[in-house]
């Protein structure tokens, strides 16, 4: 619970929502990172503003950790950035469970349609019946795969 | 298709990406491992929960819903000739599939795609790993899913 801090948890989506805002009614395009991301891959045909998106996204990430250090998790004032643990006492190696975790995300995403940001943010906000039962799935799911594996 | 790689459309795409790689980092969504404290619901009678994940999403769904509404009464976005909008309404298997094995990689590291592109930023062990297995996941996902509109469209009827 230490780690809760509802402002900025409050002001960051806001920025997360005024981006999905500017894609849609500047380009029409839905800001779903798995999409952008999944259609760099061959046939994409819009390859050019989906890598500036991607690039901008990175360098707005480190440029709001400069801006604002010691938010937590990364930048000149944060903690180092790391990733989660394979549950502890099944012996897998940590790159083999991230590898999987990759792997499982990837491919689901690219079958479902979407992923946290392309159904989660920008799916219910057009009430999109198919993005109500993948967010309703994957957060079930999710919350189910923590529980099983006592990962945190 | 031209307007696509027009000055004004590209710029958007940039501060669009721009202001989420910020709203990630301010929000700390960035960080795996708080994402994972959220989807620990078995934390919540003890305490331990982080909530920060709800605390997130539903701002960022309501400023989308008002700039929905808002395009809804537009014919066509300032830079481009429509709103592309996805057509296909089925819930169909790939659609359910797809989100159960999204929600186990995801409870497996609680990294989303949008955190996982903005962790570049902070390079942490292992994300060069965890980015590869995700694009090889994405590629086999698209050898089974036609990706586009139109073969995406000629799939859903």
């Amino acid at each position: 619970m230490d780690s809760f801090a509802p402002i900025p948890a409050l002001a960051g989506g806001v920025l997360i929502g005024l981006a999905s805002a500017l894609l849609w009614l500047g380009n029409g395009r839905i800001a779903g990172i798995s999409g952008i991301f999944g259609q760099l891959l061959p046939p994409a045909r819009t390859v050019i503003w989906r890598l500036v998106f991607l690039v901008a996204l990175v360098l707005g990430t480190l440029a709001a950790s400069w801006l604002l250090p010691g938010l937590g998790v990364g930048g000149p004032g944060g903690q180092p950035a790391q990733l989660a643990a394979p549950p502890p006492g099944w012996g897998i190696p940590a790159p083999l469970w991230i590898a999987v975790s990759g792997l499982l995300i990837g491919f689901g995403t690219k079958i479902g349609n979407g992923c946290t940001s392309g159904h989660g943010v920008c799916g219910i906000a057009r009430l999109s019946k198919r993005s109500f039962v993948a967010v309703g799935v994957f957060f079930s799911v999710a919350i189910l795969t923590v529980a099983i594996t006592g990962i945190v | 298709m031209a307007a696509q790689i027009r000055l004004p459309y590209l710029a958007t795409a940039a501060l669009s990406g721009l202001l989420f790689g910020a709203g990630l980092y301010i929000s700390q969504m960035v960080d795996p491992l708080k994402v994972l404290r959220f989807l620990d619901f078995g934390a919540i009678p003890t305490g331990g929960w982080d909530p920060s994940l709800a605390f997130v999403i539903v701002p960022a769904i309501v400023v989308m819903f008002i700039a929905v509404r808002i395009g809804r009464r537009r014919q066509a976005p300032l830079f481009d000739t429509r709103f592309n909008e996805p057509e296909f309404h089925h819930i169909d298997a790939p659609l359910v599939g797809g989100a159960v094995l999204f929600g186990i990689g995801w409870g497996m590291s609680g990294i989303c795609p949008g955190p996982a592109i903005s962790l570049i930023a902070f390079w942490p062990p292992d994300l060069l790993v965890f980015l590869v297995a995700l694009f090889a996941g994405s590629y086999a996902g698209a050898l089974i899913i036609p990706s586009g509109r139109d073969k995406r469209l000629a799939l859903a009827r």
